[in-house]
């Protein structure tokens, strides 16, 4: 079985879907990529499949042995977060909130966990900085090496790469990469479609006609061809 | 000066004052590095007046101890203010100034037509500002607010690493499966709790201060989470011990010489922040 199927899926708020009728899997090592244009949803689609709000219709099942509370989550930047003073190893060690139950404090195996996933994402040196002095692409690391810490079966990042610059994007995106080789399945928002076929094993597009497939299909599908002209146009 | 002050400590009210000014402190800074990073600063002032809304009320039906009444209340509206910070149709900040100043509005009319006392202004005056009431608390008061004071500093303790998690990033720590409502509530009921308490030291009108200016201090200094907290209650608690000794010596009334000394802490703080970063 795999990790996530939705089926006749419709997301949106107050019961008004804002996307309509998806119907998608994840299946483990899978890195799926959805891509489509600003308010055409995504966000939505992501807090749905994290049970941050209730579908409008339809159903997602999970299985493969993941548990709800076993997805990492990537999410955007908060106001709140750009001051908040927290060093970088509370931060990581919040990921393992959900192993915790409702026993206070965190124990011996929660905090090498922490430790390994901060030395994993290259941010050990940083352990004892602050959240709020760090630059963009290591605040990024912070939040990935806290959603590792969460899971290690399925990651949900909402654009990554948002405010990065080019040469932190690309270490960024070579990260993601590197998680999705040792096993860890992605679910990754981005309007960057030359980034999602790059890196992506799947696509679902979203957004007046909706896409799901492989990576080589989307490539040949009318969506994937008017999607990738048009943002080469505006980059152009 | 030291003679004076063993003098004064002599009498069982100023050692009562002592007690509760430092518990109160305590609680009250506990939980406002929290408040103040959930963006919601004035949520002391706005449980306050309601509070003093409450009193109105209990006073009105005479009741002896309005305790029982004016709790009750306060946790109530706490709960509704922090629910509907999330996803409600009047936001966070409008409602608890809705919410504020109609509780405060209500209290004082009713107080004024069901005037019970010959001195109205006075009684409104010490609820507002908390005046002598910190000086004329009697064994049992003291006995609550310490039991008080102590379930709250527990549930703190116990709950920190949660209260941190849903302060940092209440979406991630709900994705991941974490009780994000029943916390929410938790910080409200305790936030509650300790506004009630709090009214007898400072007063209804600046209790956010009480709340807001030691985690605010300690935000200039520190950058972790559990330093920042740590140096919050250290702040509050040293100058609410200040405050009150200097308003026994000086003659001045406890709640507002507390709040100055905060905002003294606050100044020497902000000086010692700038010249950190100066200094690299």
């Amino acid at each position: 079985m795999a990790l996530l199927t939705v089926t006749d899926l419709s997301a949106g708020y107050d019961s008004h879907a804002v996307v309509k009728d998806l119907n998608f899997t994840v299946n483990t090592g899978d890195y799926l990529c959805v891509v489509g244009e600003n308010g055409s949803g995504k966000t939505t689609l992501m807090k749905t499949l994290l049970h941050l709000q209730d579908p409008v219709s339809g159903k997602i099942l999970i299985g493969d042995g993941l548990n709800q509370n076993e997805i990492g989550y990537l999410p955007q930047q908060s106001d709140v977060q750009k001051d908040f003073p927290a060093s970088v190893s509370e931060i990581v060690l919040s990921g393992c909130q959900a192993r915790c139950g409702l026993r206070p404090f965190y124990n011996k195996k929660e905090k090498k966990l922490a430790k390994e996933n901060m030395e994993r994402m290259g941010i050990t040196s940083l352990a004892n900085k602050s959240y709020r002095e760090l630059s963009g692409g290591q605040q990024q690391r912070v939040l990935l090496a806290r959603a590792l810490c969460a899971t290690r079966k399925l990651l949900l990042l909402d654009e990554p790469v948002a405010g990065l610059d080019p040469v932190v994007t690309g270490e960024m995106y070579d990260l993601i990469a590197s998680l999705n080789r040792d096993g860890v399945s992605i679910i990754m928002i981005s309007h960057d479609v030359s980034a999602a076929v790059r890196y992506g094993s799947h696509i679902l597009h979203i957004g007046d006609s909706a896409f799901y497939g492989t990576k080589d299909a989307y490539l040949n599908s009318s969506e994937g061809k008017a999607f990738l002209l048009q943002q080469k146009g505006q980059v152009g | 000066m030291f003679e004076k002050i063993a003098f004064y400590l002599e009498y069982p009210f100023v050692r009562y004052a002592l007690i509760v000014g430092i518990l109160i402190a305590l609680c009250s800074s506990l939980l406002g590095v929290t408040l103040v990073l959930k963006r919601f600063s004035f949520i002391g002032d706005g449980l306050s007046h309601v509070a003093f809304g409450a009193i109105a009320i209990a006073s009105v039906l005479k009741l002896t101890n309005n305790m029982f009444l004016v709790l009750p209340v306060t946790i109530i509206s706490a709960i509704l203010l922090l629910r509907t910070g999330q996803n409600a149709k009047i936001k966070g900040d409008a409602a608890i100034a809705m919410i504020s100043v109609g509780a405060l509005a209500f209290g004082y009319l009713l107080m004024n037509i069901f005037s019970t006392s010959s001195n109205l202004s006075g009684d409104v005056c010490s609820t507002l500002f908390g005046s002598t009431s910190i000086l004329t608390l009697t064994e049992k008061e003291v006995w609550l607010s310490a039991v008080l004071s102590f379930v709250v500093i527990v549930i703190f303790v116990l709950f920190y690493n949660k209260i941190f998690a849903v302060t940092f990033d209440e979406n991630f720590a709900k994705a991941i499966g974490t009780a994000t409502n029943a916390y929410n509530l938790l910080i409200a009921v305790i936030i509650a709790v300790i506004i009630v308490l709090a009214m007898n030291l400072v007063g209804s009108l600046l209790i956010s201060a009480l709340v807001i200016f030691p985690a605010l201090s300690a935000m200039r200094l520190f950058n972790s989470f559990r330093s920042v907290t740590i140096c919050s209650a250290l702040l509050s608690v040293t100058c609410a011990f200040l405050g009150i000794m200097i308003s026994i010596l000086a003659g001045t009334p406890v709640g507002s010489t507390i709040v100055a000394v905060d905002v003294a802490g606050f100044a020497f703080c902000c000086l010692g922040g700038f010249v950190r970063t100066r200094l690299g």
